[in-house]
């Protein structure tokens, strides 16, 4: 499936405004700084690092859901980070499942509202980390998107394994240093590209599908926001970065997330009833080694391998922006 | 190939070397606290080896490539922990009806469930010996120290292939996550699976003697028909046939009881004259030798009968024990083993569980025994 970046402008916005989604005018999910909900329903006092990207991702859903949402988990980072004995950082209901079934417990809940009449009033949100979205957690995904469950799903992508030591996912990108991906002798790091699970996600015919950037708060929001208001299940995929599992200062990891999109390692777009938007386009695009130099997991990569994850990125780039 | 000399290892790295001695050359596996180390040793070590890591996308993957990296000719392991060793009950069942010799090592920490991922226990004893579904017999070991990481991974490759049978290797995160001393020899003993003759119509007929049969390797000119049905000695499906099914799965049961006496090792401690004997395995079997020496020194007779071999169950030794001592099982769970124990005594069992994630205390056991008197 292709992203396209230009839409044409007969396709307007199916929400009341009627908006040309072309021009992004779309005044019904249209966020401003001064809109955003000032109650927390992820609560501070957590025990995520400092400059976790992650939480970022979690304390800006809840904030777009508010307070009448039930929120299912995967085992992972956040889920662990969230509940220290005897906290927990969740002010709204939430329940932490094994690891490969967020999206099928979600769909339990759902399917019960639904049956209790309460569909209506109350949102549910699964979440889970690229290895409990794009390995171990797949086939629960797919299932819920497959039987049209009305919830969100939210995949916070720091691209490894972080929580048990930093394990390489079929999420983590090119060239990275993990610990099952370790560079030496033998090997550069990881050998495989970054799964594209949005698209796979959007392959299903669900009515949307959006990537965001912790970097790109409001664009987030916005899509989650978007997400919640369809009919049926709506995938975000968030990329958040990880200070310790990436090797980057706290106070980078917003620079880092901004950098991943700007060199177009990672793209913002949405995916609404099979029409494809960009939602950010790169001012001036930034080299990919700028983005990686800046990483110590891509620290060990020789000219060779930086110029296979540019052509890469290059492929992609002029594939959703045109050639430029 | 693997390290040798006196070293200072982590248990689940004295592991993963263990593996690579025994002549492994296959790992799958996805991370799990507290047996992740395993994989990210053979990460590095298995490509300079020769041999192959990968990631799976999930234990049902781990296992089953395991599986089939076994049948085409690769002495394979996996490594996980309590929620991964769930998800792998099925495929542990399909190791034991394709008789395919495999490795699981579960480094143990507290359930059920998510429970206490950083925290030893042992409570997976008999979802080891039972969690799949129907009739089978399994192998599983007991470590209790850094060297016996080694050592009893190499035993527990040399005992699967020669019963072809899944083995475990059931540690705990006391065992793979302490740094000791270990000695790890230049050589040591392997086995490897006899393979059959090509080309011959009954695959899986068994030596009448040890009731195992050789095994094929795909690619080799083996046109072996492996399937988790129930089949025939060729290896045929024969779902509806009472007999084959019997004689099939009353097999693979007994090529394990039968020669159970072959398998089983256990320590001994001061069993000779006791009159109180401790029953433990893994960590708290350390514990229990401390408790012992000090209940000696107080003028009570205890011994230990420390289980390194789990399953087969030592039926024999522990009625011949119950006999003459009074018996008190020591366990990191609620009573599984004790079952054991309780089932070949016909006595009275004492028993002193500890869940929680720590170990019993030498103290708590002297405690307890002097208690009993």
């Amino acid at each position: 499936m292709k992203v396209v970046a230009d839409i044409p402008s007969y396709v307007k916005c199916r929400h009341v405004c009627g908006a040309s989604l072309a021009a992004n005018r779309c005044f019904k999910f249209r966020l401003n700084v001064k809109d955003v909900n000032e109650e927390e329903y992820f609560a501070p006092g957590h025990r995520g690092c400092a400059g976790c990207g992650c939480t970022i991702a979690m304390r800006l859903a809840l904030k777009v859901a508010g307070k009448n949402v039930i929120v299912t988990h995967a085992t992972g980072c956040m889920e662990v980070i969230s509940s220290p004995y005897p906290e927990t950082a969740w002010r709204v209901p939430w329940i932490h499942v094994a690891f490969e079934n967020s999206a099928a417990v979600a769909s339990g809940v759902e399917a019960a509202l639904k049956a209790l009449g309460k569909k209506d009033r109350v949102k549910v949100i699964a979440f889970g980390g690229d290895g409990g979205t794009v390995d171990i957690g797949f086939q629960a995904l797919s299932g819920a998107l497959e039987r049209g469950h009305d919830f969100v799903y939210i995949c916070y992508d720091n691209e490894a394994y972080m929580n048990t030591g930093i394990q390489r996912s079929g999420s983590t990108p090119y060239g990275a240093s993990t610990t099952t991906s370790p560079p030496g002798k033998e090997s550069f790091g990881n050998k495989t590209f970054k799964k594209d699970m949005p698209h796979i996600v959007a392959a299903h015919g669900i009515p949307y599908v959006a990537t965001a950037s912790v970097a790109f708060p409001l664009d987030y929001m916005e899509k989650v926001k978007k997400a919640l208001s369809v009919e049926g299940p709506a995938y975000v995929h968030v990329h958040a970065p990880c200070t310790p599992g990436w090797g980057i200062a706290s106070e980078k990891s917003i620079e880092v997330a901004r950098l991943a999109v700007d060199s177009g390692m990672w793209i913002l777009y949405e995916i609404e009833n099979g029409k494809s938007r960009v939602t950010y386009k790169p001012t001036v695009k930034k080299p990919v080694k700028e983005y990686l130099r800046m990483q110590k997991r891509f620290r060990h990569l020789t000219e060779e391998h930086i110029d296979v994850l540019q052509r890469y990125v290059d492929e992609r780039w002029a594939e959703v922006f045109g050639e430029d | 190939m693997h390290m040798a000399g006196v070293r200072f290892l982590q248990g689940n790295i004295a592991c993963a070397e263990g593996a690579i001695a025994a002549g492994c050359r296959f790992f799958a596996g996805y991370p799990i606290t507290p047996s992740t180390e395993v994989a990210e040793w053979l990460a590095q070590r298995l490509p300079k080896v020769g041999g192959v890591f990968i990631q799976m996308e999930d234990e049902i993957g781990s296992i089953s490539a395991i599986i089939g990296a076994r049948w085409a000719g690769v002495k394979a392991m996996t490594a996980t922990s309590g929620p991964g060793f769930s998800l792998m009950m099925e495929n542990i069942g399909f190791a034991a009806m394709t008789e395919t010799p495999i490795v699981i090592v579960n480094v143990q920490r507290g359930g059920p469930s998510t429970g206490q991922p950083t925290m030893p226990a042992s409570g997976d004893i008999m979802q080891a010996r039972f969690g799949s579904h129907g009739d089978y017999a399994i192998i599983a070991l007991s470590p209790n120290s850094v060297q016996e990481m080694f050592d009893l991974t190499v035993e527990a490759f040399n005992l699967s292939e020669r019963y072809r049978v899944p083995t475990f290797l059931m540690a705990d995160e006391i065992v793979g996550h302490m740094r000791e001393k270990v000695v790890l020899p230049e050589e040591v003993e392997t086995f490897t699976a006899p393979l059959s003759k090509k080309g011959a119509r009954y695959y899986f007929k068994p030596d009448p003697k040890t009731l195992v049969p050789k095994m094929q390797v795909f690619g080799r000119g083996y046109n072996v028909h492996v399937t988790g049905l129930t089949h025939d000695e060729r290896g045929y499906p024969a779902t509806n046939d009472a007999k084959v099914h019997a004689r099939l799965v009353r097999r693979l049961v007994e090529k394990i009881e039968k020669n159970a006496d072959k398998i089983i090792k256990v320590e001994e401690h001061h069993l000779d004259d006791a009159e109180v004997v401790l029953i433990a395995y893994g960590a708290v079997s350390r514990s229990a030798l401390a408790a012992v020496r000090e209940l000696r020194k107080r003028g009570i007779k205890a011994g230990l009968l420390r289980l390194v071999t789990l399953f087969p169950f030592p039926e024999k030794l522990l009625a011949k024990l119950a006999r003459r001592a009074k018996l008190v099982v020591l366990e990191m769970n609620l009573g599984q083993i004790l079952r054991e124990v309780q089932r070949c005594a016909k006595r009275d069992v004492h028993f002193l569980p500890k869940i929680g994630g720590e170990l019993h205390t030498p103290r708590e056991i002297v405690k307890f025994v002097e208690a009993l008197k």
